[in-house]
């Protein structure tokens, strides 16, 4: 099988586009959980393949898009600390704090990394000894086990000088808080696919039953964003609010069971502070207290006055599906890739970027 | 051997590396009079152009610094119809670097030129002191005769048809792939070579190119935005129209990219009229079978780049932006 061409079959995709057209009967608006599907939609134009009732609305997960102010402050603090060598992934770099980012940071000479696998920590770690390497860990289900083999790698290793800023989410919890908001008009849901190798479909089960919401956990290529819309299409026809695991060839019913060990022995649940959606109980994860002595957070003095989230965006009403990019003032004028103000213009899977990269001109 | 900082003092050390190595490869009756000035024959209109080249690695499958140096600026010419004549060649050598790689590269340089009838009239080595250099940059300037008059970005009108000579992606994915922090292992091989024969070829037949561009760092993208806005008017490409390969599509996958913006290093967008498009296309594919004309040249004037997919949908082409950072899931 071709993991990519046949996933992405005109004959297929086009066949799907018009089951879709010809079964939808009233609108439905679907809320894509995972930012990589707010991506895809984009770039593969599929607004156009789904006809007029289907609305997609841009979900919570991004990992960047829902990191707070407050996070990327304590970031910079620790990263233009003396003797640092601080290193996160890739997007992170560009998110703008209350008074500086990383990547300015960066340009005024601190020692900061964007890695490509949270494993070069170690590598940096080794050598630079007489630094203190610091890995800010970012990432929804998907990533935290990575995070978590970093930590039993640098604890079997005996290294001493390596500190974790640890910012993991979960999935379930902002689609809960979300849902529980009255102003919120969601039909159904696209699960997250690289999220939910790891979880497994089954953890969508409560969240489905709970809001009478049918939920299709899909992948990434078109065929697969088609064949979830056609079936949310049918559930709506139905009635019903099943799980549909779309993404079967690597979602198994109760993930890797692996990586949730991994992540168990090394990381508890925690409340985080998500942009635009604020604390919400038990939906983030930080470091067991048996691993307090390497938490950058108790190691270094991470306290800074954060000037909270910038007035002129609307981040917060993007990632709760009340507002669509094109709606915020600063779309595409002062909030741009290169000069962002909100989070959700920094990563390619960040909605307001998507809008940008593929379809800033329509309106 | 390697090279020393004292290659670069203006002693004997770097005589003998002028003479012997330097010269000895780029070997030519003007360059051996050793003037402080090349002395230059010319009659005709020319196009001059200059590039310095950073790569790293700078060996990689299909090539090194040293062909990307002289393919860089010919191809730069070509693409104003100019046959390049002379080029410069400036070395910035950090300490260490193995002589015989540096020969290596010298020699692909001079292969290039050879083939193309360009000589390498005049240059500059300079020595620096480990780390101030990523072992070798190279800057070449080139010089070449005027063979087809006003290729240049304000000949591009509507009902222009867009052609492209071949693949798309993959010198910056034979980077990308090559880059220790990745270790992958791919049989994906540079597009990296001179444009000058299929160009000569293009006006040998009468075909006049109406802009001609090279889609190095940035891509087919950033060449198309760049007409877009300077023509104000819209362009509208296929998708399926533009190849890449299976190893480019795998490596953009992976890091979510768009093989759009990923460079190459040989392969060039040509815009013609309608009536030339079906000939130079047919001499596009004698010297790439991946040749095809992508599309049109509209007459709406919005300066966007418009890119419909397989499946009839369509989308802006957006130029690339910022540093090329992969996705984090």
């Amino acid at each position: 099988m071709d993991l990519i061409n046949d996933f992405r079959d005109k004959e297929l995709i086009l066949t799907l586009s018009s089951l879709i057209k010809k079964e939808s009967k009233k609108p439905l608006n679907i809320m894509e959980i995972c930012g990589g599907h707010t991506h895809s939609i984009m770039k593969f134009a599929l607004p156009d393949l789904v006809g007029k009732n289907i609305n997609f609305i841009h979900g919570p997960g991004c990992p960047v898009c829902v990191m707070p102010r407050s996070r990327i402050d304590e970031a910079c603090k620790l990263a233009a600390l003396e003797g640092v060598v601080f290193c996160t992934l890739a997007d992170m770099l560009r998110v703008p704090g209350s008074y500086t980012s990383l990547q300015k940071l960066r340009a005024q000479g601190h020692d900061i990394r964007a890695l490509y696998t949270p494993l070069d920590a170690l590598k940096i770690a080794k050598q630079n000894p007489d630094k203190n390497v610091i890995f800010f860990a970012i990432g929804f289900e998907t990533t935290t086990p990575m995070s978590a083999n970093l930590v039993e790698k640098t604890i079997e290793q005996g290294i001493k000088n390596l500190y974790f800023h640890i910012n993991h989410v979960t999935v379930p919890a902002p689609v809960r808080a979300i849902m529980q908001d009255e102003n919120v008009n969601i039909d159904a849901f696209l699960g997250p696919s690289h999220v939910s190798v790891i979880t497994g479909s089954e953890i969508y089960k409560e969240l489905s039953e709970e809001f009478a919401r049918p939920i299709a956990i899909s992948g990434f290529e078109p065929l697969d964003i088609m064949a979830s819309v056609l079936n949310l299409v049918r559930q709506q026809n139905l009635g019903t609010h099943e799980v549909y695991n779309e993404y079967e060839r690597v979602v198994s019913k109760n993930g890797n069971l692996k990586a949730k060990e991994l992540i168990a022995k090394y990381f508890i649940p925690c409340d985080f502070e998500w942009r635009g959606l604020g604390v919400i109980k038990d939906s983030g994860m930080r470091l067991r207290d048996e691993y307090a002595h390497l938490d950058a957070r108790r190691k270094f003095d991470c306290n800074v006055e954060s000037k909270g989230e910038s007035k002129a965006c609307i981040c917060g009403k993007i990632l709760r599906g009340q507002a669509k990019p094109f709606e915020c003032k600063v779309f595409a004028k002062a909030c741009t890739p290169q000069n962002p103000i909100g989070s959700c213009m920094v990563s390619s899977e960040g909605a307001c970027a998507a809008y940008f990269k593929y379809a800033k001109r329509i309106s | 051997m390697k090279i020393m900082l004292s290659h670069g003092g203006g002693g004997e050390e770097m005589n003998s590396l002028i003479n012997e190595t330097i010269f000895k490869i780029f070997d030519n009756e003007i360059l051996s009079q050793s003037n402080d000035s090349a002395i230059l024959n010319l009659n005709s209109k020319c196009a001059f152009s200059t590039d310095s080249f950073v790569v790293t690695p700078i060996f990689f499958n299909g090539g090194d610094i040293g062909k990307i140096a002289a393919c860089g600026t010919i191809n730069d010419l070509a693409m104003v119809g100019a046959k390049a004549k002379y080029l410069s060649c400036s070395l910035i050598i950090e300490e260490g670097l193995e002589i015989d790689e540096l020969k290596q590269i010298l020699t692909s340089l001079a292969e290039i030129c050879k083939n193309d009838g360009v000589k390498v009239v005049c240059g500059d080595t300079k020595v620096v002191p480990r780390g101030k250099c990523d072992k070798i940059f190279i800057n070449t300037s080139g010089i070449g005769e005027i063979i087809c008059d006003n290729v240049e970005l304000k000949s591009l009108r509507p009902k222009a048809k867009v052609l492209l000579s071949g693949d798309i992606g993959r010198h910056g994915g034979v980077i990308l792939a090559s880059r220790e922090e990745f270790e992958l292992s791919s049989a994906l091989k540079s597009d990296c070579k001179s444009l000058n024969s299929v160009v000569l070829e293009l006006v040998k037949n009468g075909i006049k190119p109406l802009c001609m561009r090279d889609a190095t760092r940035g891509g087919l993208s950033a060449v198309l935005n760049e007409w877009s806005k300077f023509s104000n008017l819209d362009i509208l490409v296929f998708e399926e129209k533009i190849k890449v390969s299976d190893e480019v599509t795998g490596i953009c996958e992976l890091f979510g990219f768009e093989p759009y913006e990923l460079a190459n290093e040989g392969t060039f967008v040509l815009a013609v009229s309608e009536e030339d498009a079906p000939l130079a296309l047919k001499i596009l594919k004698e010297f790439d079978q991946n040749a095809s004309e992508i599309g049109e040249i509209l007459d709406s004037k919005n300066s966007r780049v418009i890119i419909e997919n397989a499946y009839k949908s369509r989308r802006f082409l957006e130029p690339p932006k910022g540093e090329l950072l992969p996705r984090i899931c």
